[in-house]
């Protein structure tokens, strides 16, 4: 059924379709809606049965779902930003014990200064914690998205990160098509463990393991996320033949026919290029999309398939929501390691360059991808660039720092220095 | 008519062998049938309190649920020494997850059985006095707050044990830990009693709150018993002689936990809904030097010449907590301090 709704009500939706029998979650924005959309649901009867847990931080939040999980009941959580970082130790718990968790993360900035505005960051900073994570670019793949996460977190039994991008997605009201229960329940089998606590038959979960077998329970682990490389497209095939529509997948790829120029992106931030890199085809450049949907485990081959083996790319420029600081690029440093390993035979490696862009919340506006991509084609675009860099503002910091060897809390200083007050709680 | 002669043993404790008495009346502990929640081949030290405390515990959570009870335990020594993968002591479904969030885990294992309508099978969280009254503290309250149906036991052994004895909040006044030394002049706990778990618990006002000692295992058994007689949040802070870390004699755990009690430093009491409703009397008065003397974690109180404002203190701390909990007959008690407990002296000796 055809519906106008904001995102977080799509996804609420979804989830409880998906029947899960324990939610907890801690509130932070902007994952707050969904959360709140699936407790009217558990009270108004429409999800029984269903535990609905308030629990006092996130870490308690991922701790209840480790429990719920383990002793067979389908959990779900949702978080962000602070919150995530708050639940990490369980959020690598929960996939080293080998639970099919599914959480939405609301993707948030990470503070200091506190934002709560969208980035990557902290979905980002968890991208080793042995869970699978899939990028949302709309409302509508967020729900979809929600769907196919829980059945690859069961038939792997690997715990499933839905990335949906903070305001852009979680509260911005699109059209989506919300599935019917029936559809939902043939597509998604219900929950069966491979090992549960259960006391006709006990087993102890969680035990030490020591170095003389650890590299291999990990090595198992790397193994069965690779198995979600080949699980990913038949989940999404089935998923297209049940709902009528093709979502998710391992990649998507725009307009990448002829293309020379290809730019990597994930999540929301797809649809603004998309625009972006018609009007430029209509200028005559040769500019497509590769977009990455599932970013945990990275698709190496499927981004090498994408592009080609014959040279035809000449650059790549990786947009990136998150700052590996000191370094650059997250996604980049993957796609130099997918694309190295597409052995020898394989014509020149494009040109990669990297740009930190939407920090924060900054609006990545088409203006500004249209003059970043030209740049790029015109082969001007530095390896590492940050997008509508006030430089005016860091030069002012820089003097004031050469100036006294202590200039104060930087974040305040740029503020008053654009004239602003903190408005913000 | 045949008779047959008992020959009865004192054994300076009160406490009667379990093979002296006829079938029906020994202890669960001494019969072959018995559970064995958690069984033979652990890691234990010699002596360790917190494993004998945390199998009759399990034993008898197992009779009291018909052997339906799943476990979760916090890291610590408990879960190090009874579980190096592939092995197991457990006999008992069994789940560790971290240090710091047992009591949530088993709050998600309770959640799971309720929406599974298994209202048979009961849930036990546990974890040492660290993994209870630090670091997993929020989510101990948390499960309190929510009443959620889980029986939380703290094996207390009064500091980190498993990371080689370090302070922790529930580290008593005085005693000497690997980080206590650098704290203040004196290498023993510079800071208060510890922190009392109980006492917290009975202000969330849960259904039941408890605490015993491995002196008492008859007792134990019947805390636990009793604790699943109730649904919701229930709380059992069970004391556990530490030879390794409190520098006592491995065959001495017993007698160390009893010192507790009868010295009034570890009341054994029981609380419903926030109030005390029993405590258990002292036996054998025993001042406190007599318990501190043998745990060489307060050697430093007597060497090289006794430290008598110290242990005044910790006297002074004993004393409170038997005018708080009536621990002895309103008799025994100077008339000052039975104006002061009256009320509960009656109810417990009566
Ligand atoms: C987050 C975290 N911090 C620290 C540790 C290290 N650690 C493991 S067990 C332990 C001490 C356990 O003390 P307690 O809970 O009192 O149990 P005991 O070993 O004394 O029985 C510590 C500090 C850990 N595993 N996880
Ligand atoms: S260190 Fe203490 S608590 Fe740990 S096993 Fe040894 S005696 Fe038991
Ligand atoms: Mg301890």
């Amino acid at each position: 059924m055809l519906r106008q709704i904001e995102g977080s009500r799509a996804v609420a939706d979804a989830v409880a379709m998906c029947r899960p029998e324990v939610i907890c979650a801690y509130p932070i924005t902007p994952q707050t809606h969904i959360v709140e959309a699936l407790g009217a649901k558990v009270k108004a009867g429409q999800l029984r049965p269903c535990e609905f847990l308030n629990v006092e931080s996130e870490f308690a939040a991922m701790s209840v779902a480790i429990g719920a999980s383990a002793a067979g009941a389908r959990a779900y959580t949702a978080t962000a930003s602070q919150g995530l970082l708050y639940m990490s130790e369980a959020v690598y718990n929960a996939a080293g014990l080998g639970l099919p968790i599914v959480m939405t993360v609301a993707n948030r900035a990470i503070g200091a200064p506190i934002n709560i505005w969208n980035d990557h960051s902290d979905a980002m900073s968890q991208r080793d914690a042995g869970w699978i994570q899939l990028y949302a670019e709309t409302s509508q793949e967020a729900l979809d998205l929600h769907i196919q996460a829980f059945r690859i977190a069961e038939d792997l039994s690997v715990p499933v990160m839905v990335c949906m991008d903070g305001f852009l997605l979680t509260h911005a009201y699109e059209r989506a098509d919300i599935p019917s229960p029936d559809q939902v329940d043939n597509f998604l089998p219900g929950y069966e463990p491979r090992q549960v606590l259960d006391p006709a038959a006990p087993v102890s979960i969680g035990a030490m393991v020591g170095p003389e077998a650890f590299t291999e329970v990990r090595y198992l682990a790397h193994a069965r996320q690779s198995q979600a490389l080949t699980l990913i497209p038949e989940v999404v095939a089935e998923f297209t033949k049940t709902f009528g529509r093709d979502s998710g997948g391992l990649v998507r790829g725009y307009r990448l026919e002829d293309a020379d120029t290809v730019v990597v992106a994930l999540g929301s931030v797809l649809g603004t290029i998309k625009d972006t890199v018609d009007e430029l085809r209509g200028d005559g450049m040769r500019i497509g999309i590769l977009g990455i949907s599932t970013f945990r485990p990275f698709p190496s081959a499927a981004v090498r398939e994408a592009l080609g083996s014959d040279g035809r790319v000449k650059r790549l420029v990786v947009l990136e929501r998150a700052l590996a600081t000191g370094v650059g690029g997250i996604v980049s440093a993957d796609l130099r390691m997918a694309l190295a390993g597409g052995g020898s035979g394989r014509a020149a490696e494009p040109v990669m360059s990297t740009v930190i862009a939407g920090l924060g919340g900054r609006a990545i506006t088409r203006m500004s991808l249209r003059t970043m991509l030209a740049e790029a084609v015109a082969g001007a675009l530095e390896p590492l660039s940050f997008l509508d860099l006030n430089k005016g503002l860091i030069e002012r910091e820089f003097i004031r720092a050469r100036r006294t060897r202590r200039s104060g809390p930087v974040a305040e200083n740029m503020l008053r220095d654009q004239g602003l007050t903190a408005r913000i709680g | 008519m045949p008779y047959q002669s008992i020959k009865f043993i004192q054994t300076g404790s009160l406490a009667v062998g379990g093979r002296l008495l006829a079938e029906d009346q020994r202890s669960v502990q001494s019969g072959a049938q018995r559970s064995n929640s958690l069984t033979l081949g652990h890691r234990a030290c010699q002596g360790c309190g917190e494993a004998l405390g945390a199998r009759i515990a399990l034993d008898a959570c197992q009779r009291a649920t018909g052997g339906k009870t799943i476990a979760v335990n916090a890291t610590g020594c408990l879960e190090v020494f009874s579980t190096p993968y592939p092995e197991t002591s457990w006999q008992l479904p069994w789940l560790h997850s971290l240090f710091g969030n047992a009591p949530a885990v088993a709050a998600g294992v309770a959640a799971a059985l309720r929406a599974k309508s298994r209202d048979d099978v009961r849930v036990v969280g546990q974890g040492g006095d660290g993994g209870t009254v630090d670091i997993g503290f929020a989510c101990l309250s948390g499960m309190f707050e929510r009443n959620d149906d889980v029986l939380y036991i703290c094996y207390d052994n009064e500091a980190y044990m498993n990371t080689g004895v370090q302070r922790s909040g529930a580290t008593p006044y005085a005693a000497r830990t690997a980080t206590t030394e650098p704290v203040g002049p004196e290498p023993g706990n510079k800071f208060g009693q510890g922190k009392n778990v109980p006492m917290i618990a009975m202000a969330h006002e849960i259904p039941y709150v408890a605490t015993a000692t491995v002196s008492d295992l008859r007792d134990l058994e019947y805390k636990v018993e009793r604790a699943m007689e109730f649904r919701g949040a229930r709380y059992l802070h069970v004391l556990v002689p530490c030879p390794l870390g409190w520098g006592s004699a491995p065959e001495s755990t017993i007698e160390v936990a009893r010192l507790a009690t009868q010295t009034g430093l570890f009341p054994v009491f029981e609380a419903e809904d926030g109030e005390v409703v029993s405590a258990t009397p002292i036996r054998h008065r025993t001042g406190v030097r007599d318990y501190l003397r043998i745990q060489r974690r307060y050697a430093h109180l007597f060497k090289p010449a006794e430290r008598t404002e110290m242990i005044d203190r910790i006297q002074r701390g004993a004393d409170r907590n038997i005018t708080r909990f009536g621990l002895l007959p309103a008799d025994d008690i100077d008339a000052e301090l039975a104006t002061v407990g009256a009320g509960r002296a009656e109810e417990i000796t009566s």
